[in-house]
């Protein structure tokens, strides 16, 4: 692994979780929303 | 700007964000993402009109309003502002974005709650309508400078957040509104005041993980087993820069702006009217209520493929270039659209295969524009020319609807899928001639290339702009 790959690495990666929880959550939240709508397009 | 200025504009300055040595570029995206969430909320703005007509007795063309000239604002300021963004960095950017996009709901509350309702078309459609331009270039020079190696997949992954920032909001609003008494026949104004008030102060919050995390790389930075002598080419991806003011006075610039406005046009067709439209095509005798949450399901069904063709698509554009994934965003959208009209109500499950397709494409032609300039004019200024071809979203914006509402409304005497025949021909011709226009492009003359003794280093993945900041 090269030197570059270690210093990659450097940043916690519970840092990296929580930016993408912090965005991946309201994200989840509204696809929800939207899939809870489906059912209704095929049940027609 | 010099150094010494950037040292002394402090907090803001590109040079105080640029990333250490171990800085993650996936904190990247989800910084974009912060952002591009939030301004994403323009197109949940219907979710307001409703109560405010009933709350403030105002008609519906005077509650479209505010999001309209919030859309104008959008390609203005994406625009004028678009060099500057460039040269101030995108920790600057974010936070004038978040600072306009906030008080844009701050101004609507006091308006509301005042029953000014011309506070809300200023606060939120003038004020607000900035900070979404300058949110919506924000990150994207700085996403591909990130992935040099994958741009269409890093802009993708942004441009998607603001197709997904209406799936947030709408139903986040929706419920605000009917806890604070301001849904249903007598919608209370100051529920309506309190939702703004409470958006505005959320995304506040929300959008300062954008300017906090936002990072630029260092000069000499390059992803992990990344070569730039390696790196993907092709005719037309420059090793030069073209500057802004230069790039509009390329025919290739014009010819994207024709392939973006028409795209999004063609899109706009059924994304405008996709619950009528789904009625229209298969209401037939079934009872009216039970068919309005179908078409419902129809309009979210078209929501997701917009805001998953965006990431796909432009993804896909890494592998396949950026002239080949427009030749079938227009081309196979032409046939689509052409089979559509066809098979008319025929066939259900093709219908909506189709019909997700083309909303997939439209979405798409949004998120690889920025990579395709990128390839074009190279990362130099990449910011403010995006910013200035996203006029061909308002215009488009504008062109869309008109056409299928003017259209719709003249066959008004007619039942079924004939309602849409003339619409979807213009769409398919349409189509068509930006499949034309994309097939026109050709490499940017050199002659447009920033000169290297201005000090610019010509290969994509390195920021010229630095330069051009410091000058």
């Amino acid at each position: 692994m090269s030197a570059r790959d270690e210093q990659e690495r450097r940043v916690p990666p519970v840092l990296i979780v929580l930016a993408w929880l912090w965005v991946g959550v309201p994200f989840a939240y509204g696809l929800w929303q939207l899939l809870l709508k489906l059912p209704a397009l095929f049940g027609s | 700007m010099t150094v010494t200025d950037g040292h002394r504009a402090g907090f803001l300055a590109r040079e105080r964000i640029i990333a250490r040595p171990g800085w993650s570029r996936w904190l990247i995206p989800p910084a974009a993402l912060a952002v591009h969430l939030s301004i994403g909320q323009a197109y949940a703005w219907s979710v307001f009109k409703t109560p405010l007509e009933k709350g403030l007795n105002i008609s519906g063309v005077a509650s479209s309003l505010p999001f309209q000239l919030g859309i104008v604002m959008l390609g203005l300021s994406a625009a004028v502002f678009g060099t500057r963004v460039d040269r101030n960095g995108p920790r600057w950017a974010m936070l004038v974005s978040s600072i306009c996009f906030v008080t844009g709901f701050l101004i609507s509350a006091l308006g509301v709650w005042t029953r000014q309702y011309w506070l809300v078309v200023l606060g939120y459609g003038a004020v607000g309508g900035i900070g979404l331009g300058i949110g919506y270039i924000s990150p994207v020079s700085t996403l591909i400078k990130w992935f040099p190696d994958r741009p269409g997949m890093a802009t993708g992954i942004a441009i998607m957040g603001f197709g997904g920032g209406a799936l947030i909001a709408s139903p986040w609003s929706a419920s605000m509104l009917a806890a604070f008494g301001a849904s249903g026949n007598t919608p209370d104004p100051d529920g309506i005041a309190l939702t703004f008030l409470i958006m505005g102060l959320a995304y506040a919050v929300f959008m300062s993980v954008g300017w906090l995390l936002i990072r630029v790389p260092a000069d000499d930075w390059r992803p992990a087993g990344w070569d730039p002598a390696t790196q993907k080419t092709g005719k037309l991806i420059t090793t030069g820069g073209v500057s802004a003011a230069n790039a509009i006075k390329t025919p290739q610039f014009w010819l994207l702006w024709i392939v973006l406005c028409f795209n999004v046009t063609a899109g706009i067709g059924i994304l405008e009217k996709a619950a009528p439209i789904f009625t229209d095509f298969f209401g037939g005798s079934n009872p009216a209520a039970s068919f309005a949450a179908a078409a419902a399901g129809f309009a979210a069904l078209l929501s997701l493929a917009n805001m998953f063709g965006r990431f796909v698509w432009s993804t896909t554009s890494d592998l396949i270039g950026r002239k080949n994934i427009y030749r079938m965003y227009l081309g196979v959208g032409a046939i689509l659209y052409l089979v559509i009209e066809l098979m008319t109500n025929s066939n259900k499950v093709l219908f909506l295969i189709c019909a997700m397709l083309i909303l997939s494409f439209y979405g798409a032609g949004f998120a690889t524009a920025p990579a395709y300039l990128r390839d074009l004019f190279g990362t130099y200024q990449v910011g403010a020319i995006h910013g200035r071809l996203l006029t061909a979203w308002s215009v488009a914006g504008v062109l869309g609807p008109m056409i299928v509402n003017a259209i719709a409304d003249a066959h008004k005497g007619e039942a079924g899928p004939a309602r849409y025949t003339t619409s979807f021909i213009i769409m398919i011709v349409l189509l068509v001639v930006g499949f034309v226009a994309n097939e026109l492009i050709r490499p940017v003359d050199p002659k447009w290339h920033e000169k290297p003794d201005a000090g610019h280093d010509r290969r994509p993945g390195v920021r010229p702009d630095e330069q051009e900041a410091t000058r």
